[in-house]
């Protein structure tokens, strides 16, 4: 494999490792800051309790998110050397503004956080955890509006060689960065209330501190609920944003080889690329391609057939990852609803098979998020900046594939031991449930 | 040709965030090289964590902003020092990686040999950052092997005398900077060894730092910038007054030590900044080659957009990090570590 290829795999490695710790660091940072605001409101210590327990699950996972996001902004400049020089004039403002204004924000926040229970009132205690929330969706805008100008590259000018900047504006309220923000955060959000609903409902389960993790698992209910609609609707206008700027990676996500009107999706469908057709397709649902990439029945969607052969993405990989996000994506609407039926019931604890079910989905959102991520960024391929500059002439020159192997391999064994580490600790500390309560 | 006003600010905000950085994580890489060696037990071990704890995450985030700004300001030169010198940046980030996790971890279990474990990612996950970025900073003083044909260096050839001078020099900063750290923010036993190693260090200090002002002379082009314009001297000429005023505090008031070592740390940068300029990355064999403030800058329109940011959050960023330091004033004590409330690392 030669150095493009490796530098590839390893960002997509990296890229995909890091984000499995953003998205809970994003929902959990907004929950415990809504259970530390009630605390300080109603002074009932459950939230308190509630608080410093999600609190530590909280900052075991946190750790991973920072150390594995240092990795992103060093790749960037050590394997994509050419795409830095290249794009750097536009690229590079967002991700300084993100170290200015967002970065800092959640570290010294969280710092003044976990050791400032004695040092500051409960009010600027909860404030801190709020900033930390902040801090964290904020770096997300900055970092997705980066991501949407690869997508689509907005308010620049070819010149002295490179892009060159010419309207900030047009990149920083481009619409496709603002929906990508809201459906990405979204996603975590709901990657957060999944893991609270499930690690409370091991808890409930066993009888363990019932009235704590009723308490608990009710919030990220209601949250969930709300985030699960939320992003199926913001979903869809993204999906439109895309069939807009992307033709080829709509096309590519409902494998779609003919231009046509009124374009159907099939429920069931495999592409053969070599052949430009699909093995199979059956159960078409007409015109519902045209209403999800246009909103117009009758819209005319762009085929892969139309698109130049050297620059359509890979089919499968697009078009599964597409189909087994928004499978989930449903099961989240679900899952969510009948957990906010039954919290309001209270009748949680009978429900047994809810319950064992909330537990094992505690992967669901993890992997949604990443498929999500597999379509946006293999669904631009074989773009680094859509129409701009193809992922092949943006590798450093001067690193040689040897330096990405011992790279690739070293992430490997490290993130290897790490996911390890995190792994077992959540689990353990999750299991061992909160401080039991301080009777008089 | 001439940098415009813009070029010259950012060349100088790329200085002061590297700086600004070097002040921050220098004690506490420094206090984390120390750790093994300066404290006896788990609990003095832990106070030395828990000293670090509520502030090293906010400093080290003065390096992703380095980085970032490097990116924004200067992508050409990003691009190819993040490049060229791959193999040192890779060991550092994956020093920082392990030590940033193990402050997490290393409380979370009680066995010795979980602790022991992560006593050592600490250890070298400080130890190989403070040196790197010395030789990678000598290293850039000395300009990198750059021609037409590209870079013809590689990590041993970084590993020249004045690059591995520079790396004990960053350590000995940080060594004296993190040993004057503990000295007011640790207690007990801990606290009085501190103090005596900051005065053993500091001898060593002085002699690595004039062993570099001799080198610097022969293996870079860094004081002809101080010649032609030699109001500049007032930098370097404050580095060696802050040093010496160092030493002098020691015996009056270790704050005041601290604070001098800040000003040390943050001259030393700046000396080589200064002597840099135009230069962000010189090349040691064909100047013509050299990546400058002028020729490897973003558009001036993008330097605008960049300094408004600037102006606006840096401030506020000094304004909450320093309430944050504020808050964390007093020294940690014994008590605080095994305070159940108080959830100490």
């Amino acid at each position: 494999m030669d150095a493009l290829m490796l530098a590839r795999l390893q960002f997509a490695m990296t890229a995909m490792f890091h984000f499995i710790f953003v998205p809970l660091t994003l929902g959990l940072s907004v929950l415990i800051a809504i259970m530390e605001t009630i605390y300080v409101k109603t002074g009932n210590e459950t939230y308190l309790r509630m608080t410093k327990f999600w609190g530590k699950l909280f900052l075991i996972n946190f750790a991973v998110g920072v150390v594995t996001g240092l990795t992103m902004e060093f790749q960037f400049g050590m394997n994509w050397a050419e795409y830095s020089k290249y794009v750097g004039d536009i690229f590079g403002a967002p991700l300084a503004i993100e170290a200015t204004m967002a970065f800092f924000l959640e570290s010294v926040f969280l710092g003044v956080w976990i050791f400032g229970w004695k040092k500051i009132s409960k009010k600027a205690h909860a404030f801190a955890m709020w900033m930390v929330a902040l801090g964290s969706n904020m770096s997300a805008l900055w970092i997705l509006i980066a991501n949407a100008w690869m997508q689509h590259p907005v308010g620049y000018v070819l010149r002295n060689n490179r892009a060159e900047l010419n309207d900030f504006a047009e990149v920083i309220f481009s619409p496709y960065a603002w929906l990508k923000f809201f459906h990405t955060v979204m996603g975590g959000y709901i990657v957060g209330a999944f893991f609270v609903m499930g690690v409370a409902a091991y808890h409930i389960l066993r009888k363990n501190q019932l009235d704590f993790f009723k308490r608990s698992f009710k919030i990220a209910a209601i949250f969930g609920l709300i985030m699960s609609l939320g992003i199926a609707i913001i979903g869809d206008f993204h999906a439109k944003e895309v069939a807009k700027t992307q033709p080829s990676k709509m096309a590519a996500m409902e494998t779609l080889w003919e231009t046509q009107k009124s374009a159907p999706i099939y429920m069931f469908a495999w592409p053969d690329a070599e052949n430009e057709r699909n093995d199979f397709e059956f159960l078409a649902i007409p015109g519902l391609l045209s209403y999800m990439a246009h909103g117009d029945f009758n819209a005319e969607v762009t085929g892969l057939k139309d698109i130049p052969q050297n620059e359509r993405p890979p089919v499968w990989p697009t078009f599964l990852s597409f189909r087994l996000m928004v499978f989930l994506g449903v099961i989240f609407i679900v899952l969510s609803l009948l957990a906010f039926i039954y919290s309001k019931k209270d009748t949680l604890e009978d429900k047994r098979w809810f319950l064992r079910l909330m537990l094992y989905a505690i992967p669901l959102p993890f992997i949604a998020a990443q498929v999500g991520w597999i379509v946006a960024e293999v669904g631009r391929q074989p773009w680094i900046v859509y129409g701009v500059m193809k992922t092949s002439d943006a590798v450093s020159k001067s690193v040689t594939s040897g330096q990405v192997w011992t790279s690739l391999i070293g992430f490997f064994i490290f993130y290897g031991i790490l996911a390890v580490v995190d792994l077992s600790l959540l689990t353990k500390f999750s299991r061992k449930g909160p401080e039991p309560e301080k009777t008089a | 040709m001439e940098a415009n006003v813009f070029q010259l600010i950012w060349f100088g905000l790329w200085g002061l965030l590297w700086a600004v950085y070097f002040m921050l994580d220098g004690f506490d890489l420094g206090a984390g090289i120390l750790h093994p060696f300066i404290a006896k037990n788990d609990t003095e071990r832990r106070m030395v964590i828990n000293t670090l704890g509520p502030v090293w995450d906010g400093n080290e985030v003065w390096l992703v902003t380095a980085g970032g700004a490097t990116f924004a300001a200067f992508p050409t030169t990003y691009a190819y020092m993040f490049s060229y010198l791959y193999t040192p940046l890779l060991i550092i980030l994956f020093a920082l990686i392990i030590r940033g996790v193990s402050f997490e971890f290393r409380g979370k279990k009680d066995s010795e040999g979980w602790k022991k474990g992560w006593d050592f990612a600490i250890f070298i996950g400080s130890l190989l950052p403070a040196l790197l970025f010395g030789v990678a900073f000598g290293n850039i003083f000395q300009g990198l092997p750059i021609d037409a044909a590209g870079y013809h260096g590689n990590l041993f050839t970084l590993l020249n005398p004045y690059g591995i001078l520079t790396g004990i020099l960053f350590v000995c900063l940080f060594l004296v900077h993190a040993s004057l750290w503990l000295s007011i923010k640790a207690t007990g036993e801990l606290r009085e060894r501190a103090q005596k190693l900051a005065k053993k260090l500091w001898p060593v200090l002085l002699i690595v730092a004039v062993l570099f002002l001799v080198y610097t002379w022969f293996a870079t082009k860094l004081y002809d910038n101080f010649f032609t314009a030699p109001v500049g001297l007032v930098i370097p000429i404050l580095a060696v007054v802050a040093l010496l005023l160092n030493y002098v505090f020691m015996n009056l008031s270790y704050v005041k030590a601290f604070y001098s070592s800040c000003v040390t740390i943050l001259m030393v940068v700046f000396t080589g900044i200064y002597g840099l300029f135009p230069n962000l990355i010189p090349s040691s064999i064909d100047t013509a080659y050299s990546l400058t403030a002028i020729n490897s800058s973003s558009s001036v329109y993008t330097l605008k957009i960049m300094t408004v940011v600037v102006a606006i959050f840096v401030p506020i960023v000094l304004i909450y990090q320093i309430w944050a330091y504020k808050v964390f004033s007093s020294p940690v004590t014994e008590e605080e570590i095994y305070d159940e409330e108080v959830e100490a690392y």
